[in-house]
């Protein structure tokens, strides 16, 4: 699965549009991802989960801050994603599926915050973007 | 088993209540298509999906849709027994029209998508929650009867 030029356009208008957001959606992704589907809290037995916890908040950055990084450098995620890629396989080793499911919160909060720019080509390009970012992370699992 | 707590029955119930079935139901099944177009397999005699603004505007994709949510709002009138209501379909789907279950999933998560640009704020965190477990219920229901 490949990322076409009117995909990385899509992407990028799409971060554009996010902004200085980046942080509170991140965490608002989180959040939603830990409700909905609660086997992901597993990997978060040290956070405070609660609504508005710090450490939620601050992971919600680092997690909006990563994608903002992986936007900037959509031609090559594999390097610009290369030390979070070992950090996935070698310490964190977060199963595979829950990345669809952290993707799918991120695009809920895109879609609920920016409806008019959510359309379906951009709904479509940041699903690309997201399945290929999760690949980047997992590529060194095994 | 899904089972549904009192709240989050009036959580789903109470934005049904506010959807409109014909234009989500075309925008959902429209945006399976578009983000995952190999779910097109099923539609071949739909006419054009060429492009994401020829699915979107296909009369068939719509009407489609329509009956899809349609079905799904009977399902929300007995959320006690999803597996019942949709027996019959699920054999369907199995016997008749080869659908994998994975795509009703995939269905599930372009539906809670479009609620989501629909209702922004209100579609709250856990609001989506009780959605989730709608349409994951519905998945399982489905795909009951395969064999």
């Amino acid at each position: 699965m490949v990322l076409s030029p009117a995909d990385k356009g899509n992407v990028k208008a799409a971060w554009n549009v996010v902004g200085a957001h980046g942080p509170d959606y991140g965490a608002e992704a989180l959040e939603r991802m830990f409700l909905s589907f609660p086997p992901t809290k597993t990997y978060f037995p040290h956070f405070d989960l609660s609504h508005g916890s710090a450490q939620v908040k601050a992971h919600g950055k680092k997690v909006a801050d990563a994608l903002g990084n992986a936007v900037a450098h959509v031609d090559d995620l594999a390097t610009a994603l290369s030390a979070l890629s070992d950090l996935h396989a070698h310490k964190l080793r977060v199963d595979p599926v829950n990345f669809k499911l952290l993707s799918h919160c991120l695009l809920v909060t895109l879609a609920s915050h920016h409806p008019a720019e959510f359309t379906p080509a951009v709904h479509a390009s940041l699903d690309k973007f997201f399945a290929a970012v999760s690949t980047v992370l997992t590529s060194k699992y095994r | 088993m899904v089972h549904f707590t009192a709240e989050e029955k009036a959580i789903i119930t109470s934005l049904w209540g506010k959807v409109n079935v014909e234009e989500a139901g075309g925008e959902a099944l429209g945006r399976l298509l578009v983000v995952y177009p190999w779910t097109q397999r099923f539609f071949d005699n739909f006419g054009n999906l060429s492009s994401a603004s020829a699915v979107m505007g296909n009369p068939k994709v719509k009407a489609h849709g329509k009956k899809v949510l349609t079905s799904l709002g009977e399902a929300i009138k007995n959320m006690d027994d999803l597996k019942g209501t949709f027996a019959q379909l699920s054999e369907l789907h199995c016997d008749r029209l080869h659908v994998d279950p994975e795509n009703f999933k995939l269905l599930g998560n372009e539906l809670v998508i479009v609620l989501a640009k629909h209702f922004g704020k209100e579609f709250t965190p856990q609001v989506q929650t009780s959605w989730q477990k709608m349409v994951a219920g519905v998945a399982i229901a489905l795909a009951h009867k395969y064999h």
